[in-house]
């Protein structure tokens, strides 16, 4: 599992494109904003952890189908699959090293572009913490879409409409906890129940990917 | 004699034949006569006018809409367990009715809120569940379209059927916490104190139970369909085999 975990960071980093990549979207996202809804300070300050918040969301969307397809495609997934290794090992690895990979450059990276959307000082260190929680429970959820439509062709747009909806807790949870901050408010409970979903998601998710990766790889 | 006989599919073919005609009479009728009697046999509403008669199309669409997913979940499990193929095919054959119903109950809502609420829409807990619930059976329907090979397809559906109901819950306590709503609370329980009055009840009780019987009826059909579809297919290999 440490292997397989290795692995995926020693490819994401050295073959380019996955690290760094979502990076680049997030900032887009993030720089792009003011541009679309004007540049009014009291308005950027109250939408910017919506806005941070979606944009990890998507950025981490994008990056999913490199989780199992590539390995597909050269015939290492079979090699997992067959490895003395149990296969929802293998999953939670590749989800953690996607987790490294992308939500965790996010979160360190949410407070610097929250200075870009005036994000009031008070909200930045949640905004950190949320996305720092909440990005693991992305990365288990799009770990078992991707699973599910490895096997597929035009797997890409299936993957997104798959995974969405299967975001919007994780999604509600943090954007709240990172808003609730920001404006002042206790923002403790939000975060709590996001620490749950996360939990919930990375103890689970697993075994239902590994049961994909299985069909799909009769 | 035990439920599993019907997971033949010719014993099932031959049941949901008989059942099917009276399953389609016993809609019919139901709705026909709970519209029929709710739009003309009861008064309007003091408050809200005429508009009220459209709780006869929206709460049964909604009420099938939810356990339409709950009865997929029920075959998905049985797929998985006990690799019953008309247990799979009738999930597959549910899932664009609950995709319908749920559509029904949004656009019959959206109707009723414009003149009541004076919007279309609002971000309401209930109104937004139904929405992720309405993208859920896309994912859903989109999957079984996808994939080619029948056995894997009915897996991963199943598969995602019982993380999406997981995942659905979840999402319908996680709009509650995020969002105040104008939707009214359940006024059609048992235990509650206060209910729809009895005029409206009765007809609304007929239209439910005429929903659910249409429910039954187009699942019947569809998965007789998806079944003769599969016999078809595995005809056509067998000839070409030969």
């Amino acid at each position: 599992m440490r292997r397989v975990f290795a692995r995926d960071l020693a490819l994401a980093v050295r073959a380019g494109g996955g690290f760094g990549l979502a990076l680049a979207f997030f900032a887009v996202v993030a720089v792009l904003t003011p541009f679309a809804v004007g540049p009014d300070p009291a308005l950027l300050a109250r939408i910017a952890p919506g806005v941070l918040w979606l944009g990890a969301l998507l950025a981490c969307l994008l990056s999913l189908d490199r989780v199992f397809a590539l390995d597909a495609e050269d015939g290492s997934l079979d090699l997992m699959a067959t490895a003395p290794v149990p296969l929802e090992g293998v999953c939670a690895a590749k989800a953690a090293a996607h987790w490294v990979v992308t939500g965790l450059p996010l979160a360190l990276a949410a407070p610097a572009l929250g200075l870009l959307l005036n994000l009031p000082g008070q909200g930045m260190g949640v905004l950190a913490a949320s996305l720092a929680l909440g990005t693991p429970a992305l990365s288990a959820i799009g770990a078992f879409g991707a699973a599910i439509t490895v096997g597929l062709r035009r797997g890409g747009l299936l993957l997104s409409l798959l995974v969405l909806p299967l975001y919007v807790p994780t999604l509600i949870f943090g954007a709240e906890a990172a808003g609730r901050a920001a404006r002042g408010a206790a923002w403790e409970t939000p975060l709590l129940l996001l620490a749950g979903v996360t939990l919930g998601a990375v103890a689970l998710l697993p075994f239902a990917a590994a049961a994909a990766l299985r069909v799909n790889l009769r | 004699m035990s439920i599993w006989e019907h997971a033949n599919p010719v014993r099932f073919m031959r049941l949901s034949g008989r059942v099917l005609p009276w399953a389609w009479g016993v809609a019919a009728a139901l709705i026909g006569t709970g519209l029929i009697w709710g739009f003309f046999g009861t008064p309007d509403d003091y408050r809200m006018g005429s508009t009220v008669k459209i709780i006869y199309l929206h709460v049964p669409s909604a009420f099938v809409a939810i356990n339409a997913w709950f009865m997929m979940l029920v075959c998905s499990l049985i797929w998985l367990v006990r690799r019953h193929h008309v247990s799979a095919l009738a999930a597959r054959a549910a899932a664009p009715v609950g995709l319908v119903m749920t559509v029904v109950g949004l656009v019959t809502g959206a109707i009723w809120g414009q003149p009541m609420w004076g919007t279309w829409w609002v971000w309401d807990p209930r109104l937004t569940s139904f929405l992720v619930l309405a993208l859920f059976y896309l994912g859903y329907v989109a999957l079984w379209s996808a994939v080619e090979d029948p056995d894997a397809a009915a897996d991963l559906t199943s598969v995602l059927c019982l993380v999406g109901s997981v995942f659905a819950v979840l999402s319908r306590y996680a709009v509650l916490f995020w969002n105040q709503g104008l939707h009214q609370g359940a006024s059609l329980s048992m235990d509650a104190e206060e209910n729809v009055a009895d005029v409206f009840w009765l007809p609304l009780v007929a239209c439910l139970a005429g929903f659910v019987a249409l429910f039954v009826a187009l699942v019947l059909l569809r998965t007789r369909t998806h079944l003769m579809e599969r016999r078809a297919r595995a005809l056509v290999l067998r000839a070409r085999m030969a």
